[in-house]
């Protein structure tokens, strides 16, 4: 590389500027905006005028029991969708992997969930959900257990929405691994089976270790996703944060205060709870990814 | 353990990689798998290792048919041509690894690791990753992790090509000595044919998944069994010319006229006017100045102009022209003429090869070949 002078770097700009100002206009000006309008304390927003700033909003936000809510059932969320479907992707995808017919129609199926509309797909679930017609309690009968509000009990919608969203995360997850899995040459399979390893020793002690750069950036992306989700609950419930707010989210929760109750100043202090949150996150993953994904 | 191969041949859809191999190792024995890219002796080893199963024929480890024993069954060691070390675990991790995996006890485990540590010396290194080895280190935790289980036959897939060529010779006493160390039954696969001449007890020599030869280095090298493997072994290589056999006279003729006398008694076949490929070594032909020429109707030297000279260490290579033709020559280095200078040159006619020219097969009577060999030579 040569090293930069003021030409090259003013040239370099010049082929910049035109994505840049995109970024700059749409992205980064709202980004600053929004950090200065979680401290609007008493503001008219249609004129922009502010009568001053504070950290009410923050205040606000620390005894409002629909953000604890949010946050508590932004964490279970997380909890119950991340690691299920890191499982569960990885499991898929050591099975795609390995030598079977129909191996691209079946990579091809696994990928409609995260190719198709999440509206298209909801409608799908709320029917497997129906109380009365849907699949989920259909099978459960044959168990002889009774039939489950899925949707509109308040105790299970938030269990149907993390059903719902692994099933959603799979595809994409299980393209991540099998990318993964297939660049993991295959004579230390060789080696492990002429070192009377087992399938499982296989795959524990050569397989797994050696995707560890996948399965840790995998871990991250579906982490940041789960924090941000939002789509999945508004589809699910038609537009309601699930029955007795069961299924508010942090995300849902933002949208609720900008848009249903348009206390601007509010969602973007919440915004920033939840951008601090995942920031916070993926640093700890960071830490640790440097410490174990290495060899 | 002794290893039988019986008309084994493997096939990848219509290609057969291997084709009819039949050889027996004796226990002990190192054998060198020797041929070109694609000659099938990977896919030898890999059947041998049981990563492969054989389309047909047999594989007999001690007298038990193993074609459907997998590799974890098998109580083989292998060192793959990258060799395959497992880059997040420790060398000690990676020794150790096989007997984890049988479930030796800790405190065993730990002696034996170093046990093989000592034995390949990288005692010092145990803590390392294999990121941080050189070439030739991999290779001795590999060859150590191949052979901590005790197996009953170590195979060996290009162990050297990976590494230097000084670090090679190294490398190549350290299996010759490790293998004796140990006893094992070993077989490696090669395509440099001094490797195979150098650390073989015997060669199986294949080309086109077929087996061309099998028989100790120095056997092969002075009886080659076929054209082919004549010019495989040997560098510089040996020296091919086209002629015919003519009865009267019992002489080659050469397409220049050349004519040189043969003693048909060692060869079978040898029939009027057959078209033969007569191979020359480059050390079995003395050269001599033009005042020595004797004449032209002599029956037992070619005549032609020195082309080109190469000095390597104590002899030194010349290419001599002939009016069809070249030879390549080793002469004494004090004794080698200029460039351009007309010579003489004489083969030694007990260390010339006939091979049929049709099919390449030596005409000599003595080629041995010994699927069922019981000798050990080496």
């Amino acid at each position: 590389m040569e090293k930069p002078t003021l030409t090259s770097t003013l040239k370099a700009l010049l082929y910049l500027a035109p994505a840049l100002a995109v970024l700059i206009t749409f992205t980064v000006y709202p980004i600053l905006q929004s950090l200065l309008l979680s401290f609007y304390a008493d503001y008219d927003y249609f004129r922009d005028i502010v009568y001053r700033y504070g950290l009410d909003n923050y205040r606000f936000l620390l005894q409002d029991p629909d953000f604890h809510l949010a946050l508590r059932n932004t964490a279970i969320f997380v909890l119950g969708v991340v690691p299920a479907s890191i499982a569960l992707s990885l499991a898929v995808a050591f099975l795609l992997n390995s030598r079977i017919r129909l191996r691209a129609f079946f990579r091809t199926v696994y990928f409609i969930p995260t190719v198709t509309s999440i509206v298209a797909v909801a409608i799908v679930w709320r029917w497997i959900f129906h109380s009365d017609y849907g699949l989920m309690n259909y099978v459960l009968s044959l168990f002889g257990i009774s039939p489950i509000h899925w949707l509109t009990d308040p105790k299970w919608a938030l269990p149907s929405l993390i059903l719902f969203s692994i099933w959603k995360s799979l595809g994409y997850n299980i393209v991540l691994f099998l990318a993964g899995l297939a660049s993991i040459p295959e004579t230390y399979h060789q080696a492990a089976r002429i070192d009377q390893a087992s399938a499982w020793s296989r795959f524990w002690h050569i397989t797994f270790p050696l995707l560890s750069p996948t399965t840790f950036f995998v871990s991250i992306v579906s982490i940041i996703g789960a924090f941000k989700v939002f789509d999945e609950v508004y589809a699910l419930f038609g537009g309601s944060p699930g029955p007795l707010k069961s299924a508010l989210t942090l995300v849902y929760y933002i949208y609720l205060k900008f848009y249903r109750e348009q206390d601007y100043a509010v969602a973007s202090a919440a915004a920033y709870v939840l951008f601090l949150i995942t920031f916070v996150f993926t640093l700890i993953q960071l830490y640790i990814g440097k410490k174990r994904v290495h060899y | 353990m002794r290893v039988e191969l019986d008309a084994v041949t493997m096939r990848f859809g219509d290609v057969a990689a291997v084709d009819g191999l039949s050889a027996t190792f004796e226990s002990g024995e190192l054998i060198g798998l020797l041929g070109p890219s694609g000659c099938g002796k990977s896919t030898t080893l890999f059947m041998l290792a049981g990563l492969y199963r054989p389309t047909s024929g047999e594989i007999r480890f001690d007298g038990t048919v193993v074609n459907d024993v997998p590799p974890e069954r098998r109580s083989i060691g292998m060192v793959f041509q990258n060799y395959a070390l497992y880059p997040h675990m420790t060398v000690f991790d990676n020794i150790a690894f096989p007997l984890r995996m049988q479930k030796v006890p800790k405190a065993e485990r730990q002696e034996r690791v170093l046990e093989m540590a000592r034995l390949v010396r990288i005692e010092h290194l145990l803590g390392r990753k294999p990121a941080q080895l050189s070439g030739g280190q991999q290779q001795r935790v590999a060859i150590a992790r191949s052979l901590v289980k005790r197996p009953k036959l170590l195979l060996l897939d290009e162990p050297l090509s990976n590494l230097d060529a000084r670090l090679r010779l190294e490398m190549r006493e350290e299996i010759r000595r490790i293998q004796r160390a140990v006893g094992i039954t070993t077989v490696f696969v090669t395509h440099d044919q001094e490797e195979a001449m150098s650390l073989s007890d015997r060669i199986l020599i294949m080309e086109g998944g077929r087996r061309q030869q099998f028989a100790a280095p120095q056997v092969m090298y002075d009886r080659p069994a076929s054209r082919f493997v004549a010019f495989f072994l040997g560098n510089p290589p040996i020296n091919l010319l086209s002629a015919r056999y003519r009865q009267d006279g019992s002489v080659l003729v050469f397409p220049d006229g050349t004519r040189l006398a043969v003693d048909p008694t060692p060869y079978a076949g040898l029939d009027d006017e057959l078209p033969v490929t007569v191979g020359i070594r480059p050390e079995a032909a003395t050269v001599q100045a033009p005042d020595e020429i004797r004449s032209l109707d002599d029956t037992g030297h070619f005549i032609g102009t020195v082309a080109y000279r190469e000095t390597i260490g104590r002899d030194t290579l010349i290419r001599v022209d002939l009016a069809e033709g070249v030879l390549r020559l080793l002469v004494p280095a004090h004794e080698t003429p200029p460039l351009g200078a007309r010579v003489v040159v004489i083969p030694d006619r007990t260390r010339l090869h006939l091979f049929r020219e049709s099919d390449g097969r030596a005409l000599h009577k003595d080629t041995p070949d010994d699927a069922q060999a019981t000798r050990r030579v080496g």
